[in-house]
């Protein structure tokens, strides 16, 4: 037996130890349609409860979308369930190329190109785009699957602190002597909430001869007067040079990513991106689907708008509570308590209030910087949001947190 | 162990990776990855600066993340490789 007693006591421990550091991810199951209010199956084997749901990428509330739905349906029907085969063989359809051309249009890009997911596209981009002889400068806090690319890619790759337009020029100038450099940051980092100032990142990219890569996926439907993205909230949308993002969060929250861009880097993808060369197509009916989201909003703000509003309600409410909210005006809201222990009990008490959130916490975020993410929906009703902070307040209340500083929370708590 | 490399290095890693803003204070046996101080993805930065600054090559084997956990341990490193 290859799987000896031996060698399941050692992979018994790695689980243990896992559980030991407090970082196990424990099973929790939805047995309902994702939307604003969902029922959970949390603990495995306890009885399923209605929630509100505060923790999902669903930002235009458009997972389950009946228009959506139905084009999904008719994609299943006209184009059928998968295709068997890598894009470049034979599982290109005539749907995948008008997604592709909607979402050029969409961002404002030359061309695009799809993947299984924007993992995929991250992982991909790099090998296919850069040499041995360039450079990546990335932004400290970019996701994990960009981190993931950049290890894959045969360039030398440098770092620049969070956001610090003063530590990137400074790279920038060590790095003239590459062959070219790439800048890459989130639009909106999916931790903190904030927005890369995009304006002074492609100022600087002119300035030193560099190209700009922003990864949209926590921004793509919603940022920006028409919820074009962060290049759209930073009038620089001619500007930035390969954007990557997902169809699994605002724009249907099914699955699928791509990379948009540069008419010449988008073929060196076609050509080179190993996801796209060695993984399956995405599904016609995922096709379909984000074709209509991206049918119902282009030219209708109306759900980024409600978004917005919520968010800016949400965000009010909470500070005025006496909370410490962090990042910038996006609907991640992430609730900061810098202890992971009280970050966790915390969430746990918002589920028994009905609130569905999680606690995040060093390895996910830096140590001392424990939080809850709050991310809002413009499927989100005020009724909603009001319950939410309602619990927040109670919970915050029994915690001894409200209207506490940073110092005095770490005071109390611990980092 | 020169106390000149320590400084310098120390020097780096407060400038590279620290804010102004930032509560704790670095010493040559501060943890910097355990701590989170420095992070795997970004301690390329501080191997690029060993590399120009002493003219050696780190090899990755070596650059790890428990060699880079003080000020004290990466002189180590970087002395073994300067003797060679």
């Amino acid at each position: 037996m290859a799987f000896s007693d031996k060698n399941r006591a050692m992979f018994a421990g790695e689980i243990e130890d896992i559980k030991s550091k407090g970082l196990f991810k424990e099973k929790r199951f939805i047995c309902s349609p994702q939307d604003a209010e969902i029922t959970v199956e949390y603990p495995e084997g306890a009885d399923q409860a209605k929630v509100l749901n505060f923790c999902a990428n669903n930002y235009l509330g458009l997972s389950s979308h009946p228009d959506v739905v139905q084009a999904a349906h008719e994609g299943l029907d006209a184009r059928g369930y998968g295709m068997s085969s890598v894009r470049f063989i034979c599982g290109t359809q005539d749907i995948h190329r008008e997604l592709q051309d909607k979402m050029s249009k969409f961002l404002g890009m030359e061309e695009t190109l799809l993947f299984p997911s924007c993992m995929d596209a991250n992982a991909g981009v790099f090998e296919a785009v850069l040499e041995a002889d360039d450079v990546i400068i990335a932004d400290r806090l970019i996701h994990a699957s960009l981190v993931d690319g950049i290890r894959l890619c045969s360039a030398h790759y440098d770092t620049f602190k969070h956001m610090n337009m003063k530590h990137l020029e400074k790279k920038l100038q060590l790095h003239q002597d590459k062959r070219t450099r790439l800048i890459v940051c989130d639009g909106v980092f999916s931790m903190d909430g904030d927005l890369m100032p995009l304006d002074e990142t492609v100022a600087l990219a002119e300035k030193y001869d560099a190209m700009v890569l922003v990864d949209e996926s926590h921004a793509s439907g919603f940022i920006g007067k028409t919820g074009r993205g962060t290049h759209e909230h930073f009038g620089v949308m001619d500007k930035v040079d390969l954007i990557t993002t997902t169809f699994g969060k605002g724009l249907g929250g099914a699955s699928g990513g791509c990379v948009s861009g540069r008419a010449e880097l988008i073929e060196l993808c076609r050509q080179k991106a190993r996801p796209y060369l060695f993984s399956n197509s995405l599904a016609p009916a995922i096709v379909a689907g984000s074709i209509k989201v991206l049918d119902l909003i282009s030219g209708n703000p109306e759900r980024r708008d409600k978004l917005e509003a919520n968010t800016k309600y949400f965000r009010e409410k909470m500070t005025e509570a006496g909370f410490i909210i962090g990042g910038q005006d996006t609907p991640i809201a992430p609730v900061m308590l810098y202890n992971a222990k009280l970050a966790n009990d915390m969430a746990r008490d918002m589920y028994a209030e009905g609130i569905y959130v999680i606690g995040f916490f060093f390895p996910v975020v830096p140590a001392g910087a424990a939080r809850i993410r709050v991310q809002l929906s413009a499927a989100h009703e005020m009724e909603h949001i009001d319950k939410a902070v309602a619990a927040f307040i109670k919970v915050g209340e029994k915690y001894g947190v409200l209207g506490l500083d940073k110092k005095e929370i770490i005071e109390k708590y611990g980092m | 162990m020169s106390e000149e490399m320590k400084e310098t290095i120390l020097e780096y890693v407060v400038d590279e990776y620290m804010d102004e803003d930032d509560d704790e204070e670095a010493g040559f046996d501060t943890p910097l990855i355990s701590s989170g101080i420095v992070d795997s993805f970004s301690m390329v930065s501080l191997k690029v600066f060993l590399e120009k600054k002493y003219q050696i090559k780190l090899p990755d084997d070596e650059a790890t993340p428990e060699a880079f956990d003080t000020v004290n341990k990466i002189c180590v490193l970087v002395n073994k490789h300067l003797s060679k």
